[in-house]
């Protein structure tokens, strides 16, 4: 790991002007920046301790119903409360399909946002990466397209986006906000990661210094709560990354979808929404064919990986028809699983 | 540039002088203050061997910078065992036998008592599993693993109880 | 063996009093503790941090090291390399001992694998030692690697640890031409790598021409002379501790390149030298199993039995030395038939050396035929089992010899029993859950022979009565401690707990190696003659002193039971060891043995544990995702000495081999020969969710043959039998057969919905 000097400001002020100096980065729970550092992907030369500031650490209530998660909230605490897994359960699942207990309670809601490509090359730094070091190439092109994007990428990147989390903020309509030297700011949750085009390098929409303060989930998203699924396919039961996974969140009226989001993860450099198969399913039955048409939209134009492709599109479609189905009284034993997650054997 | 933080290990309050920012609580718990029973085996929180509490709480300590857990409290293996007694964790990993080279064990333990703690899991060995799969064992002895934090989850709560 | 008789009445009466019992373990409450030392947990004084630089190419030459900026980082003390490395007294392009691969120790600058160590950086602290590596920014001149094994394949003298490459008998094409039925299929398996979750790890302190080190090591006396070998000095002048290894699976039994490396290191700069690889650095220099692909030809008459079996396997190798996955020795082992032919071809892959990894050649050689015998009875219409039976082999099927014991045919009852195999329908497809899930049954065979090693034991009964027992054990996690304990105090007639056990030393008598499932046999064997050696002597201490009650009794006529000898036959005549000894004036009485396979058993009888692995999966009908909800094994391996100990390998086996079945791949980047997964994170081995539901059964086997305590080992076997179990399983499910492990959902998709 290269020498770095460590400061750990207490006001957000002071972070900031921190952040902005050159060579800077921002350390919250360290789960992904720190392991980066140790493969020598990242040389921060000032690490700059965002774990002290005041208030982010917590998570407020709106009187409409909308939820403001501080930046710092612990990924375990967002999903382990009753009041959100009620009100966001697919968040809540989601949340709860990644990594380890360990890394949960390690890792903060923002920095899950922020989290880099899982891509080998990228975390590699002895493999061609243009997202790594600009204008070096991309050793993924060549190579066996399984963990790559289906959708969204480009001659410069196919790394795909590794959160489980961002994939329900997508569909949930999340809002970013960012503090930054010109005061504060906000963008929606699915134009905050850029696509590669031929620029990967910045990854998302932060510019240097800036801050993600808070992840904001408006009051219209807790009406999907009745419908909601997180699921993801993976090569191990637990602990693994998607290989394909899918939000599906649905509003039944009358026997007839009155609103569906559905976004998708494992597939692109950004986590993916769904809109034009949330067009199509707007007003039609929840239905196998309405979810079947639905999945087609999602991966129309991928290209890259043909079995993932179809795993995608069936992904999609069962989550959908999960969601329809009904949220889970609670999240279920093994998150994201289609695997029952029952009590078994002992 | 020498650092100074404050931890509380084991209950023992001690203040440490860091001359590099760049230790890891895994490190500075192994190398410099030799509390060995914690284990490192990725280094990338990929296996769960290093499984401390901080605060209360499981964490991965390869993955986490030491300065930046300035004022915590940190409980590690050796601190379990109070007064010669084994904890319920402890005693019930022998039982069931829920180790085999026992390298991974000081992590699955300290892992179990987070898990526990953190009581989401409660008697189903279903949630249990998924609970514990953040540590990885290769000699994979996770049905004893399993059987121990099943039967660790009932004493403690008999033991809540009765208090 | 010992020239020591045992005497004669103990043995049987002693059966059963501390071996077989579901004793703890006895080093439970140092590993729960955290307080059992593995070799990275010491500290001696002034100790400096090494860390090793290795090649991101897999072929040609280091053209430069920035050994300058690598020392300008602050605390980084020296920097090895090839231009500055001490010279060594052996030479690693030899091979001066048996179980010795050649290595690259920094002899010159070519690179022959990704992940070679090419530098070693010492350091003040582990932190700067590590940015130190990371600054030697190495520049090669690389050439194109030979990867995969489409290379060209050469004929092999020997495969595994010197077992022919060809073994056949009858005429296979005669034999496929007459059969009514011909069966072929070629299954892939990737190369895997053992990862324990302990790295390999050196703590290295000269104190002159002495070597003190610590490292987890599988055979502790013969990695010491070794060592001495390398180093140019005596074998006892090289103390090698190993007290508690956190895994070895095979990849710590025999010295690799970073061991040798960081004792010279310590040895160049005159400070102890702590090298611990890391997790990435797992993936190379310390072997793995090698990659195979494996055809199979099955000739089947009208009845449903062999009239040919062929097996051939390719399998990778290093170039630089040959380790070649024995992977159609099964075939040798397990079915009776006219013509078997087991033949194996290697290729040369610019990668490191494979080696030994639990259960070599079985656990990938049972994965492939057992697959294969799924597909012949499903091309018979015959119940797996049936058909296993069908085709038993009654006695050795390359030899004739009969079997030194073989209760397979109990392990398939047993655990069809259990499992609940009994109505399980033919065809494929035929079952789902509840839930809608796909669900498949499958079984396989397991087998694994059951070898001993040279051991060696000192059993010392002290003036209190209790006894010290010394061998060079090593616990690995197969519970060595604990398990060579209860036969410790059988042979001593002692309880448990008045037998101190001290091993995992070099310098103690020799246990031979932790590997082959023979450790618990070899070095048990020795111990229990070690014991009644002793007693031996203690019983003609006593029989011939007047004042003794035992006086006259005669050596023969004496029994040894909680720590006292008495009488055959009168219990009340006798005396404690403690008493007889403190009247001979003795502070203590040693004994020594040896423990050895008859030679003559050797060649009469064929060895081997066997066992029937059943596994049930859950296949989502449309996406494939897998999970094995249930997997019993019934295994018979002679005599078990701690049940709950057996019980835990024999289970964890068996999760090698579900991951093998589902997990477990190093994905190879063909273009730059590295491996694009060399973590815990991407290279997969189960989590605990991965296993709802696994159960041994010890299926009762006695065994006079293999050695006199009727010992076969657990260690191994679980890992065999057990993939196939799982790949037939999931065409009993989806009516896919995947033939390239591991399986994974995607290979799924197109016999799904």
């Amino acid at each position: 790991m290269k020498p770095f000097d460590y400061i750990r400001p207490e006001r957000l002020g002071q972070a900031l002007s921190e952040g902005a100096k050159p060579g800077s980065a921002y350390l919250a729970g360290g789960t992904n920046l720190l392991d980066l550092m140790k493969t020598g992907a990242a040389r921060p030369e000032r690490l700059v301790d965002i774990t002290r500031l005041p208030g982010l650490d917590r998570w407020e209530w709106g009187k409409d119903g909308g939820l403001r998660i501080g930046a710092m909230v612990r990924n375990s605490d967002a999903a382990h409360d009753p009041d959100i897994a009620a009100a966001f359960p697919a968040m809540a699942e989601a949340l709860l399909s990644g990594a380890s207990g360990q890394l949960r309670n390690a890792a903060t809601m923002g920095g899950n946002v922020m989290q880099q490509t899982r891509c080998h090359f990228f975390a590699d730094p002895f493999s061609p990466c243009n997202r790594r070091a600009p204008g070096a190439g991309c050793a993924a092109q060549g190579s066996d397209r399984r963990g790559f994007a289906v959708l969204g990428g480009s001659d410069a990147c196919i790394a795909t986006h590794p959160s489980d989390l961002c994939v329900a903020l997508a569909a949930l309509d999340a809002v970013v906000e960012i503090a930054g030297p010109e005061g504060l700011r906000e963008t929606p949750l699915t134009d905050f990661h850029l696509l590669p085009g031929t620029g990967p390098e910045g990854h998302t929409r932060l510019a240097p210094g800036e801050l993600i303060i808070a992840l904001r989930l408006p009051a219209a998203a807790a009406g999907f709560r009745h419908h909601a699924r997180y699921l993801k396919l993976r090569d191990r039961t637990s602990f693994a990354f998607a290989l394909v996974s899918a939000t599906a969140l649905l509003r039944i009226e009358d026997g007839v979808i009155a609103e569906a989001r559905l976004a998708l993860g494992g597939v692109a450099p950004k986590p993916w929404r769904a809109t034009a198969a949330e067009a199509l399913l707007q007003g039609a039955r929840p239905d196998a064919d309405s979810f079947a048409r639905a999945a087609e939209a999602a991966l129309q134009g991928a290209a890259g990986h043909d079995a993932k492709i179809t795993l995608a599109k069936r992904l999609a479609a069962r989550a959908l028809t999960q969601a329809a189905r009904g949220t889970p009284a609670r999240v279920p034993a093994l998150p994201g699983s289609v695997h029952s997650g029952e009590t078994a054997h002992v | 540039m020498s650092h100074t933080l404050n931890l509380t290990i084991n209950g023992t309050a001690q203040e440490v002088t860091l001359d590099d920012p760049r230790v890891t609580l895994l490190d500075l718990l192994r190398e410099r203050l030799h509390l060995t029973g914690t284990k490192k085996g990725c280094d990338r929180g990929q296996c769960g061997a290093c499984t401390v509490l901080v605060n209360g709480r499981r964490m991965n300590a390869c993955l986490a910078l030491a300065l930046s857990h300035d004022g915590a409290e940190i409980t590690t293996i050796e601190g379990l065992a109070q007064g010669g007694e084994l904890h319920p964790v402890q005693a019930a990993f022998i039982e069931h036998d829920g180790m085999q080279c026992g390298y991974c064990t000081p992590g699955q333990i300290m892992s179990a008592v987070g898990l526990i703690a953190e009581a989401q899991a409660g008697a189903d060995p279903e949630r249990i599993r998924e609970g514990m799969s953040g540590n990885i064992c290769r000699c994979a002895a996770y049905a004893g693993i399993t059987a121990a934090v099943l039967q660790a989850t009932e004493t403690l709560t008999e033991e809540a109880e009765r208090a | 063996m010992s020239d020591a008789t045992p005497i004669a009445t103990a043995l049987p009466q002693r059966m059963g009093s501390n071996a077989g019992q579901r004793t703890t373990r006895r080093d439970g409450v140092l590993k729960v503790t955290g307080t059992a030392t593995y070799a990275a947990d010491n500290h001696p004084q002034g100790l400096l941090h090494a860390v090793f630089a290795c090649a991101t190419i897999a072929r040609g030459r280091v053209t430069d090291l920035d050994v300058a900026a690598a020392k300008a980082h602050p605390g980084v003390v020296e920097v090895m390399t090839p231009a500055n490395r001490p010279p060594l007294s052996a030479d690693p392009d030899s091979k001066p001992m048996p179980f010795w691969f050649r290595t690259q120790v920094f002899q010159d600058d070519r690179v022959l694998y990704a992940g070679q160590p090419i530098a070693l950086v010492l350091a003040e602290t582990l932190e700067a030692a590590t940015e130190g590596a990371a600054r030697l920014s190495p520049r090669y001149a690389a050439e194109a690697p030979r990867i995969g094994l489409d290379e060209p394949p050469y004929a092999p003298k020997a495969v595994g640890i010197g077992a022919p490459a060809k073994v056949s008998k009858g005429d296979i094409e005669a034999g496929l031409a007459a059969a009514a039925q011909r069966l072929e299929v070629t299954i892939e398996t990737p190369a895997q790598y053992h990862n324990a979750m302990e790295p390999h790890a050196v703590v290295a302190e000269w104190q002159g021409d002495r070597l003190i080190i610590d490292t987890p090591n599988q055979a502790p006396v013969m990695a010491a002379a070794a060592f001495a070998a390398w180093f140019g000095i005596a074998p006892q002048n090289v103390l090698l501790r190993t007290p508690f290894l956190g895994g070895g699976f095979g990849s710590k039994a025999i010295l690799s390149a970073p061991q040798i490396l960081a004792a010279l290191a310590a040895r160049m700069v005159g400070r102890p030298v702590k090298m611990v690889l890391t997790r990435a650095q797992m993936f190379g220099p310390v072997s793995h199993r090698g990659a195979t692909r494996q055809s199979l030809r099955m000739g089947l008459d009208s009845a449903g039995h062999f009239t040919a079996l062929a097996h051939h396997t390719i399998a990778e190798t290093a170039s630089f030395d040959e380790f070649i996955e024995a992977a159609s020795t099964p075939s040798r082992l397990l079915y009776a038939s006219p013509a078997i032919s087991t033949t194996h071809e290697a290729v040369v892959n610019d990668i490191g050396l494979p080696g030994p990894m639990r259960a070599p050649g079985e656990a990938s050689g049972t994965a492939a035929l057992e697959v294969a015998i799924d597909i012949a009875a499903e091309a018979q219409g015959m119940d797996p089992i049936d058909f296993r039976l069908a085709n038993y082999a009654e006695t050795d099927p390359m030899t004739g010899n009969p079997y030194s014991s073989k209760a397979l045919r109990e392990c398939f009852a047993e655990g069809a029993k259990a499992f609940g195999w009994a109505g399980r329908p033919l065809a494929p497809r035929q079952m789902t859950d509840d839930r809608g899930m796909r669900v498949g049954w499958g079984m396989g065979t397991a087998n694994f022979p059951c070898p001993m090693f040279d051991a060696e034991a000192r059993a010392t009964l002290r003036a209190d009565g209790t006894a010290l027992v010394e061998t060079s054990l090593i616990d690995m996690g197969q519970g060595a401690w604990t398990a060579l304990a209860q036969i410790a105090a059988d042979a001593l007639g002692l309880d448990l707990d008045q037998v101190e056990m001290r091993g995992g030393a070099s310098d103690l008598p020799n246990a031979g190696v932790a590997g082959g499932s023979g450790h618990t046999a070899s070095a048990g064997l020795a111990i229990e003659v070690a014991g009644s050696d002793t007693l031996r002597q203690l019983a003609e201490i006593a029989a011939a002193d007047p004042a003794s009650p035992l006086h006259g009794t005669g050596n023969a006529g004496v029994v040894a039971r909680s720590g006292r000898l008495h009488a055959a036959g009168d219990e009340g005549r006798g005396e404690t060891y403690a008493e007889i000894l403190a009247r001979a004036g003795k502070s203590a009485l040693t004994g020594s043995g040896k423990g050895a396979r008859d030679p003559k058993a050797a060649s009469a009888y064929a060895m081997q544990s066997h066992g029937a692995v059943f596994a049930e999966v859950k296949v989502d009908p449309e996406l494939g995702q897998i999970r094995v909800s249930r997997l019993v094994g019934a295994f018979a391996a002679g005599r078990i000495i701690n049940p709950r100990l057996a019980e835990s390998q024999l289970n964890g086996g068996m999760i090698w081999g579900l991951s093998f079945a589902l997990l477990e791949k190093a994905e190879m980047d063909p273009r730059s020969g590295r491996i694009l997964n060399a973590d815990l994170g991407e290279y997969h081995v189960p989590v605990n969710a991965d296993v709802p539901s696994v159960q041994t059964l010890l299926v009762h086997e006695d065994d006079p043959h293999v050695n006199p305590l009727g010992i076969k080992g657990v260690g191994e076997i679980g890992t065999t039998g057990t993939a196939a179990a799982i790949a037939n399983a999931v065409w009993h499910a989806t009516g896919v057969r995947v033939t390239r492990f591991p399986i994974r959902l995607d290979d799924l998709m197109e016999g799904l919905a």
